[in-house]
């Protein structure tokens, strides 16, 4: 074996640039994060170690009405946005998998849409139907709602239905065998099995309402509804302090952390086999 | 025969949301692109395909054809846009083939870290290069010890030293790149990390070199991972706004998104916005089905 070993050898550029394109991808983001607790203004000289831009007296995210605002807003819309999405996806992805034959293919189609649609092109129809067809619920948080579940629901189907995939159709057929009704096959065979790729499926609806920026951007009415993607994209360039690097470092948190558990309550509960499925959830 | 209905039914809710505010959404650009507008430029759209007006639209278009100003930014924003995903494969693909074929026990921490960038908010990111760009910015530092900066000036890729935001190409699309190459990298790994070790064996037993078993077996059987990567992160490039505008903040590399955001969202003229909505879609509608008809189809494998 030892010359498949040899001529199979590493090539030493790629674990170079393995390892450059790992430290490019990652350490600007640090170096932010960093810069959250410096204190003093500058986001480019480290002045010692500090809490204040997180919960100092002036203009600190806890202290500053806007930052606070912005974050709030930001953690509303994703629970709604969560609480909205996953029972859509859930019941769409059960009606799709059993749906064979006519229409079930174009429903699929209008599933996957809004997947590849680039996000300027969604934010500027759903910005088009609120100005001129539901002017009466207009722009704000309600529209802000509605058009981050409108892209979330196709990765709850998506993954929802890969889980589906997995457990199979066995433990139904034997429930119904032995004469279960419809409801009971659904409320306590099929959705105890789902469950973790619900929740999976939740913790990533979470965070991608978190990161949103563009349609939650084209829905927006005024400070009030803005977001903290927003409200980066509105200062970063203009009059930055190191409190929105502390912001952005607080949602950052959130967003791991939540994905952090999604992963494991999959990896719990759907057993073993599934965590190289969840490992690759991130590709959908 | 209960069953069947019942579970259709499940699909209802989820299908009409989508119609109403995906579809339906997607027909009010169009009426609106094909409507008219008052006295204040406001649009007044028109509801039935018959009354379309395709005057707005015309104009538009001839704008485009005659080689003015919305063509010289679609073609600005597609040199950039190929640009981008060009370094973006030559940077993710000998990661990815490394991570996918190489790393070995460090395969699960590598396979962390390239899905890191993927979460990290996308304006957050940016505003990490604002700060390192800016000109007493670390990263603008660092370049100057390593007179980058110099050779960039000399490639005419900078215009002035430190001046890296101040509406430069180079900087707008190495942050592209920077912005979406986690999104590229995935499938790819997905894509070589699928290939059968054994057929690249058997192309090695069969007297293959190293190169040629990679040009000829394990090249062609990842593209349609390359592929698929590459119209995954083309897509959004296309419709991006906010990159030029925190990265480079200057209307000399303004893209086809910045046109779009300045004529609908920051409000001008959305008559003008939703024709170059729909002209943009059109263009991209190519990538997209392709993009749908290799997902439909992995998908039918994986339900067999």
């Amino acid at each position: 074996m030892r010359w498949l070993r040899n001529s199979w050898g590493r090539p030493r550029f790629l674990p170079a640039i393995t390892i450059v394109y790992i430290l490019w991808s990652i350490v600007p983001v640090a170096l932010a994060v960093l810069f959250a607790f410096n204190d003093g203004r500058s986001r480019t000289s480290w002045q010692g170690f500090s809490m204040r831009w997180f919960t100092g007296e002036t203009g600190s995210v806890l202290h500053d009405p806007s930052l606070q605002s912005a974050l709030e807003h930001t953690l509303i819309l994703a629970v709604i946005c969560v609480a909205v999405a996953v029972p859509l996806g859930v019941t769409l992805a059960l009606g799709l998998q059993r749906w064979r034959g006519p229409g079930s293919g174009a429903v699929n189609t209008l599933m996957l849409l809004p997947l590849v649609t680039p996000e300027l092109v969604m934010g500027v129809a759903l910005l088009l139907l609120f100005l001129q067809i539901f002017n009466g619920w207009g722009l704000g948080t309600t529209a802000q709602a509605i058009g981050q579940v409108t892209f979330a629901v196709s990765y709850v189907v998506v993954i929802v239905r890969g889980r589906l995939v997995t457990i199979g159709r066995e433990y139904e057929e034997a429930a119904a065998d032995l004469g279960a009704p419809f409801r009971d096959r659904l409320m306590r065979v099929i959705l105890p099995l789902l469950a973790p790729a619900i929740l999976a499926s939740a913790g990533i609806v979470f965070a991608l309402s978190i990161d949103d920026f563009v349609i939650t951007q084209y829905l927006s009415a005024g400070a009030d509804t803005n977001t903290v993607s927003m409200l980066l994209y509105a200062t970063a360039r203009g009059a930055p302090s190191p409190a929105l690097n502390a912001l952005a470092t607080i949602t950052l948190v959130i967003t791991l952390v939540t994905l952090a558990l999604a992963y494991l309550v999959y990896r719990r509960f759907a057993g073993a086999g599934s965590a190289a499925e969840a490992a690759t959830l991130g590709e959908v | 025969m209960e069953s069947r209905w019942t579970w259709r039914f499940l699909a209802v809710p989820g299908v009409a949301w989508l119609s109403l505010f995906f579809l339906v959404a997607f027909y009010t650009v169009l009426c609106v692109a094909f409507g008219n507008q008052n006295t204040l430029n406001e649009p007044v759209p028109y509801w039935n395909p018959l009354d379309w007006n395709v005057g707005y639209a015309l104009q538009v278009l001839e704008n485009i054809w005659n080689g003015e100003e919305y063509l010289t930014v679609f073609l600005r924003t597609f040199g950039y846009v190929l640009i981008a995903l060009a370094i973006s494969l030559v940077i993710g693909y000998p990661v990815a083939y490394f991570a996918a074929r190489h790393a070995g026990r460090w395969r699960g921490v590598l396979l962390l870290l390239l899905i890191l960038p993927f979460w990290i908010n996308y304006l957050m990111k940016m505003l990490a290069w604002i700060n390192l760009l800016s000109p007493d910015g670390l990263a603008t530092r660092f370049l100057d010890a390593l007179a980058i900066d110099e050779l960039f000036i000399a490639l005419g890729l900078l215009a002035d030293e430190g001046g890296w935001l101040e509406g430069q190409p180079s900087t707008l699309v190495i942050a592209l790149v920077y912005g979406y190459i986690p999104f590229l990298i995935l499938p790819l790994f997905a894509a070589l990390d699928r290939i059968d070790q054994r057929q690249i064996e058997a192309a090695r037993d069969l007297g293959a070199s190293p190169f040629a078993a990679f040009r000829r077996v394990t090249l062609p059987l990842s593209m349609p991972g390359i592929l698929a990567g590459t119209v995954l992160i083309a897509l959004p490039m296309f419709g991006d706004y906010y990159t030029n505008d925190l990265i480079s903040a200057s209307t000399r590399t303004s893209m086809t998104g910045n046109q779009i955001d300045l004529f609908t969202r920051q409000g001008s003229q959305k008559t003008v916005g939703a024709v170059l909505t729909v002209a943009l879609s059109v263009v991209l509608l190519l990538f997209m089905l392709y993009y749908l008809r290799q997902t439909r189809r992995a998908d039918a494998a994986t339900r067999t």
